[in-house]
């Protein structure tokens, strides 16, 4: 199936309670195939509902997170950077719920490409304020599949929203997807969750708004506390033929595919060229790369935007060895032939 | 209570005595049970904490409680969560249709009210209203126009009467330069998925009354799934007007009720 398929039916298979979406390219096809699936009605009982705005459906989320539903929205872009509002209240209320990014070329309008150009606004904020989201990066069709249910595992677990950052091209590409079974929707409800407040308990609230500083610091130390606990236990990333490697790609989503063929190039030509990719893009798998780096020769960050993820490479890397940075934007997929090319150009210097 | 009386006259035990007031027997008049015990953050003479009531009051009256989800606004009445004694959430400025959206999408079985200034409902929040009302979203929107911001200190709002003083408008709203007052309770009232579209104020014993009823009545749409019901107060701003309490509630009967009459815009049509 589709990659933005695969999120439809991760979705209606990991029991989630509703998606608010809005029609942008190229990610409609979830919206598209929750709507034709009919879940609401027919497989599992799911909300479906096409919002007026990107800005609505990412509030439509706060209100049905708010109850302690399993929600969820996903757009592109350009309909993400109108969602960094509400992402900034839901992060402040402390909500669980998933956003999915099948991102494209930006600024503006941009193309309708793939693109990587959304790694700032999504590990460094987006939104006002200090705040985190969990951001998880696939580069398989069975990774956008898998990473709805661990996202939603991971948003319920910290109370945190969890942001799938995809791209056009893996939202758009065929591969098999190996499906689950499909989970019960949660009857249950947190505790902490507006559900009307019954006599035997405190009215539950949801709000962000602390008017005394120091009760906002001390939500805010709260806030960074978890955080640190995240980035103790959640940073995943996938290593591949760093064993023996003399050079490192550091790649995500498709740059990492294209990649792959990088390296086979490579090593037929006789370089010892291997590869990091971080799956959490926050928390940036950072103390693995800085080990990584102590053996090699050269690190280079590539990536579909103008130098985004290079600048947490290098913080990771901290001169142990020379970061360079490769990169096509707009739109435009690299090939790895001119990835190689830039490497040996780099190596000859 | 003869006792009382006599024992307060001759020696004074405010202790005993407020003992004495608090018990059941001799209570005449209580706070509703749909409110908290917070002390109010609005400015004395100010239309809001009356509305307060009424809705507290009528979710006791109609014993739902525990089936009420509220969500609160940005402006004055943005501490809304820790007034109403029931769940509540708080949205940000103008998207309280939105949110209450998903809450009622996915608890469809709850009664679910927004609370909104004007600013919050049509100015910043015009496309979410406009759009929960289309949907026919079975929720209550309780709507309280003042005319003016009155949370950041009384700026025009898009409900502002024409030559009317603003911090924003210091000459008096100009109808060539800021347009005109906008009536968004009659703009939506038309759109199929609005039951309920009424304008009541809080300026009276009488109104206040009449405003009550109306907001029961939106709560009753909503348990037999009407629609969208949407519940238009109007409501002085003493401070923000500059006007003391007894002044505001008159100029607001004298000015704003022309351009705002009240009255029932819309009831259901039953078939
Ligand atoms: C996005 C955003 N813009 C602006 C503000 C500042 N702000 C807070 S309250 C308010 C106006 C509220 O006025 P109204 O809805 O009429 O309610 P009132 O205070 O009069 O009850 C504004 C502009 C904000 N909090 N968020």
């Amino acid at each position: 199936m589709k990659g933005n398929e695969a999120i439809a039916e991760a979705a209606i298979r990991c029991g989630c309670d509703a998606y608010f979406g809005y029609p942008i390219t190229p990610q409609s096809e979830i919206l598209e195939y929750l709507a034709l699936e009919d879940p609401y009605n027919k497989r599992s009982g799911m909300v479906v509902l096409q919002a007026e705005s990107e800005i609505a459906a990412i509030n439509m989320v706060y209100g049905a997170a708010g109850c302690g539903k399993k929600a969820m929205t996903s757009s592109s872009s350009p309909g993400i950077s109108l969602k960094q509002e509400g992402l900034s209240y839901i992060a402040a209320g402390e909500l669980p719920c998933l956003v999915v990014n099948v991102s494209r070329g930006g600024p503006g309008l941009g193309s309708i490409q793939p693109g990587q150009a959304d790694y700032f606004q999504s590990v460094k904020g987006g939104g006002h304020g200090d705040y985190r989201l969990i951001v998880l990066a696939p580069n398989t069709v069975q990774e956008q599949y898998d990473f709805v249910d661990l996202g939603f595992e991971l948003a319920f677990k910290y109370r945190n929203p969890v942001l799938i950052l995809s791209d056009g091209a893996i939202g758009q590409m065929m591969e098999k997807v190996v499906l689950t079974p499909q989970k019960d929707r949660s009857v249950t409800l947190p505790s902490w969750a507006t559900t009307g407040k019954t006599p035997d308990r405190e009215r539950n609230r949801i709000f962000t708004l602390n008017i005394e500083t120091d009760v906002q610091e001390n939500h805010n130390r709260k806030l960074q506390a978890k955080y640190k606990v995240v980035e103790e236990n959640e940073i995943r990333y996938q290593e591949f033929k760093t064993d023996d490697a003399e050079y490192i790609i550091v790649a995500y989503g498709i740059s990492s595919r294209i990649c792959m063929k990088t390296i086979q190039l490579a090593r037929e030509k006789g370089i010892k060229l291997g590869m990091f990719r971080p799956i959490t893009l926050w928390p940036f798998p950072k103390q693995k790369l800085f080990e990584l780096s102590k053996n090699v020769k050269g690190i280079f960050a590539v990536e579909h935007s103008c130098g985004q993820m290079v600048e947490d490479v290098e913080l990771a890397v901290k001169n142990n060895t020379p970061v360079k940075f490769y990169g096509r934007s707009g739109g435009v997929i690299m090939t790895p032939q001119e990835v190689l090319l830039f490497i040996e150009s780099e190596m000859n210097k | 209570m003869e006792t009382v009386i006599e024992k307060t006259n001759v020696n004074v035990d405010i202790e005993a005595l407020r003992k004495e007031i608090i018990k059941e027997e001799n209570i005449v008049f209580k706070k509703t049970i749909g409110l908290t015990d917070n002390p109010l953050s609005y400015c004395p003479g100010c239309g809001h904490g009356v509305v307060h009531r009424l809705i507290g009051e009528v979710c006791e009256e109609m014993e739902i409680i525990q089936d009420v989800i509220a969500i609160a606004p940005v402006g004055c009445s943005v501490f809304a969560y820790d007034f109403f004694n029931l769940d509540t959430q708080s949205a940000a400025h103008g998207r309280a249709p939105a949110v209450a959206t998903g809450v009622k999408r996915t608890m469809p079985d709850k009664y679910v009210f927004t609370y909104q200034g004007d600013g919050d409902l049509a100015a910043i929040g015009t496309g979410e209203t406009i759009h929960a009302a289309n949907r026919g979203e079975n929720i209550t929107i309780i709507f309280i126009n003042n005319g003016i911001y009155g949370m950041t200190g009384g700026q025009m709002a898009p409900t502002t009467l024409l030559n009317m003083k603003s911090s924003t408008s210091p000459y008096g709203r100009e109808m060539d330069v800021h347009g005109y007052p906008l009536n968004i309770t009659d703009m939506i009232a038309p759109l199929r998925g609005v039951c309920y579209a009424t304008r009541q104020s809080v300026h009276t014993p009488a109104n206040v009354r009449k405003a009550k009823a109306a907001i029961k009545k939106a709560f009753e749409y909503q348990k037999l799934k009407k629609g969208l019901s949407i519940v238009e107060i109007m409501s002085n701003c003493n401070s923000g007007w500059k006007m003391t309490p007894v002044q505001s509630n008159k100029w607001m009967e004298e000015n704003m009720l022309e351009n705002f009459p009240l009255g029932d815009i819309k009831v259901p049509q039953d078939k």
